[in-house]
């Protein structure tokens, strides 16, 4: 018995997504995913003036905004070759830290917790709680989230402005310095969420979750914990979550979070946070140049896999039918031609989590993994932020100047919540002559490449099973969602 | 009253700055304690997949009556007028059709960001995907439901314009609908709601003294007026973004950058670079909107040549390095 399924629209991810399935004696044989929104940044960007680019790129994603420019402000500062000051690193890196940690807030509990809460899990035990907490727009947990949420982005309102869509973010610092009295009510805000963290999510200090080093350690603290990161490892060891979702293993980060030299006691590339590195059965090193991209399978022109510095951006506008192996907008990436992961999984990867990596030898890359991963960065970078506070220095600068190049070349490399986003930027006579953006989703996200090789998704979906009468399979729909795809950034 | 939101070609940042609403028990309650019911929300609800089209078919069809049709994004056309850059997932149709359909059903329709509401962001540039708003194209009335649209309960589009939306925007206009307290006459010239057009941004500006004296900023992060070389058209927008907070504490010029006016039609083609202001003759093209030139040049003229030493030397740093004196007591 084979069928097809074409699984859409697939609401609580973020943006347009179609997922088809094949299905083979009742089980998933081989998986597209289609991106099926299509706007052309890439094109928006090409004769705008340089700096254009930090009121144009944020608006890509309304949640991943400021890691968008982030990049954009990275490869600006790339192409003047532009230190900043200290001040504003910290405060660049507070507001990136503030939305990929909003950002995994915003997943756990109003993306991907509100399944539990449905219907078809009433005989489990845990439903009746988890229908009470986590059920969408209406579960209690959502009365003390969403305002602790908003609370949190405070920072973003000293920091930033505001969020989403910041101009705070460039080339030389932040354009907010902050003032003696704020840095106070910075650590205020970052002890509110830490008490609420500690309360609502963990039921622990977050050094305590941090320091929990393998899956053992992780079942004997959550065992009878009353909150609800608990509380979805109970439904994960129910549901066998650390055995569906497995993608292609082999993961990549830009890494996140620069930290210098005189204070990197924590990192151990010696320039971040989380290392930048790729895992593959083991830590190896970066190499941008490894990049490629292809479209042999996607609604665009092009002939060969190229670089991003290379790259270009051809929509079909006619003759669809002309391609008929293209399924999507989104471009399949490729590092060093093979299949790459990114996200809060394949950060801790490859900076050497023990838990995650102990969690990814037993099972490989899974939905519990990715989403323990979050979890757990939320624990950890919570207290470096509160460090990164405390080393601002009121009345030191925030923002060196620069002056734009007429002719350059240039990368910017950050780590945004949902994995590698890359900006590659080449500046002609003053003006934006290309501009080629790989976000996370484009790699977890990617189609086929010219080789058939599929993506990570359509690879981690491969084997889940799917009933006979089943149009919309629960599995089908943690296993995407645990990739946390925000699929406006995928195509962009 | 029941809301069903579509996000078209957008970003989902108006969905994302609504959810930093500040309010006690979050947004959803407020809706919910408001008698709002969302029917349908993408970034939201249970339903995906069959359960989601099912909903969309019987609320197009009239089947399942509804109330308010939101919509966010910009609604692409291209290519060629199919709409084919942004099918519905799993319908294998046009967005723009699904909206067509819905508007024709909805009680009233609102367009949630400068997107759904002229175009925006994803318009600028050459348009290659013919992008425009529900019922303006720019600043040109017409989009994709035409300039004679009404939707049932006789209202023509509400423009929730901002890129993104001030939750507050949102929630104002929801909340006025759901008491039957939301008419025509709440509308502006762009159709936006008054309540948060009738203000400048100007108003409320913390850097009122640095425009006073012209005491202008010359780079990013100096805490003078943003006006003269930043590109700040605070003085003619039209939005309360100093008057009510961003998250909290925050504004466009409270974060140190100009105001680019983004509940404006047409504000992503600004015909200049976004940070710098475009001059003639060294005074700016763009003046504070109701003043005449001949009185702005006179008056920046005199507050130049009046300011203080004080505001002068703050305007050019990124935090003040000279204090406000301290009046003496007693009475004056």
């Amino acid at each position: 018995m084979s069928r097809r399924l074409s699984i859409g629209p697939f609401n609580r991810v973020e943006g347009d997504l179609e997922v088809t399935l094949d299905i083979a004696d009742g089980r998933v044989a081989s998986a597209q995913v289609c991106s099926s929104l299509y706007r052309g940044f890439e094109q928006i960007l090409i004769a705008k003036h340089p700096l254009d680019a930090l009121v144009i790129v944020p608006r890509i994603c309304g949640i991943c905004s400021v890691s968008q420019s982030a990049a954009a402000a990275a490869a600006l500062a790339d192409a003047t070759g532009l230190q900043m000051p200290v001040n504003g690193r910290l405060a660049s890196q507070l507001i990136l830290a503030c939305e990929n940690l909003a950002d995994h807030l915003t997943h756990f509990y109003l993306f991907f917790m509100p399944d539990f809460g449905r219907a078809a899990y009433r005989r489990r035990p845990w439903h009746a709680q988890a229908e009470k907490r986590f059920k969408a727009d209406v579960g209690e947990a959502l009365r003390e989230v969403l305002p602790a949420r908003a609370d949190w982005l405070r920072l973003m309102g000293y920091l930033a402005g505001k969020w989403p869509h910041s101009l705070a973010l460039q080339p030389g610092g932040t354009t907010r310095a902050i003032t003696a009295t704020e840095k106070v009510r910075l650590l205020t805000v970052l002890r509110e969420f830490r008490a609420f963290l500690s309360r609502c999510v963990f039921g622990d200090t977050l050094e305590n979750v941090g320091a929990l080093r393998s899956a053992g350690q992780l079942t004997a603290w959550a065992q009878g914990r009353a909150a609800d990161f608990p509380r979805f490892l109970d439904i994960a060891a129910d549901l066998g979550l650390e055995r569906i979702g497995r993608g292609s293993d082999t993961f990549l980060s830009y890494g996140a979070y620069a930290q210098p030299e005189q204070e990197g006691q924590q990192d151990r590339d010696g320039q971040h946070l989380f290392a930048r590195g790729v895992w593959r059965d083991g830590a190896q090193a970066f190499d941008e140049a490894l990049i490629s991209e292809d479209v042999a399978h996607a609604w665009l022109f092009g002939e060969q896999p190229l670089h991003p510095r290379q790259g270009e951006t051809r929509p079909l506008v006619a003759d669809f039918a002309d391609q008929p192996g293209a399924y999507t907008w989104c471009k399949a990436p490729r590092y060093d031609a093979r299949v790459a992961e990114t996200g809060a999984l394949a950060r801790q990867m490859v900076d050497g989590q023990p838990l995650l990596r102990a969690l990814v030898t037993a099972n490989g890359g899974s939905v519990l993994a990715r989403v323990v991963a979050r979890l757990f960065e939320i624990a950890l970078v919570v207290p470096a932020m509160e460090s990164w506070v405390r080393a601002l220095t009121p009345g030191e600068p925030f923002c060196n100047q620069w002056q734009l190049p007429d002719q350059a070349t240039a990368v910017g490399l950050v780590e945004a919540a949902r994995g590698a986003l890359g900006h590659w930027l080449q500046i002609e006579g003053g003006k934006i002559a290309r501009y080629q953006i790989i976000a996370p989703t484009t790699w977890n996200f990617s189609p086929r490449d010219a080789g058939g090789v599929p993506g990570a998704l359509e690879q981690a979906l491969v084997g889940l099973p799917v009933g006979e009468g089943e149009s919309m399979p629960l599995v089908v729909q943690h296993v995407v969602r645990s990739f946390d795809p925000c699929m406006v950034c995928t195509v962009h | 009253m029941k809301v069903l939101w579509l996000q078209a070609a957008g970003c989902g940042g108006c969905t994302q700055s609504l959810l930093g609403a500040e309010n006690r028990a979050g947004v959803l309650a407020q809706f919910a304690d408001a008698g709002l019911e969302l029917l349908l929300h993408p970034a939201l609800s249970e339903a995906s997949g069959d359960e989601a089209l099912a909903l969309l078919r019987a609320a197009a069809s009239g089947d399942l009556p509804f109330d308010i049709l939101c919509i966010e994004g910009a609604l692409l056309r291209g290519p060629n007028g199919s709409g084919r850059f942004q099918m519905l997932s799993g319908s294998g149709r046009p967005l723009i059709d699904w909206v067509r359909e819905l508007a024709a059903q909805a009680r009233t329709v609102i367009a949630i960001g400068s997107c759904s509401a002229f175009g925006g962001i994803i318009s600028s540039g050459e348009n290659l995907t013919d992008a425009c708003g529900l019922q303006f194209d720019g600043d040109q009335a017409g989009g994709l439901l035409g300039p004679d649209f009404r939707a049932a309960a006789g209202l023509p589009v509400i423009n929730v314009a901002g890129c993104p939306v001030h939750p507050g925007w949102v929630v104002d206009t929801l909340l006025a609908l759901a008491l039957g307290a939301f008419s025509e006459s709440d509308l502006d010239p762009w159709q936006r709601p008054r309540s948060y057009t009738e203000q400048l941004v100007h108003h409320g500006c913390p850097r009122n003294e640095y425009y006073e004296f012209k005491a202008s900023a010359q780079k990013l992060s100096d805490l003078g007026c943003l006006m003269e070389n930043m590109g700040c058209k605070g003085t003619q927008a039209n939005a309360d973004c100093n008057l009510r907070p961003w998250n909290g504490v925050g504004s466009c010029v409270r974060g140190g950058f100009p105001c680019i006016s983004c509940t404006e039609p047409g504000f992503e083609e600004p015909g200049h670079p976004f940070m710098a202001t475009p001059k003639i003759a060294g005074i700016p093209i763009g003046l504070p909107i109701d003043m005449p030139k001949a009185w702005f040049v006179a008056l920046a003229a005199l507050s130049k040549s009046a300011t203080p030493r004080r505001v002068r030397e703050n305007s050019r740093s990124d935090h003040p390095v000279i204090l406000p004196g301290t009046r003496k007591s007693g009475p004056k």
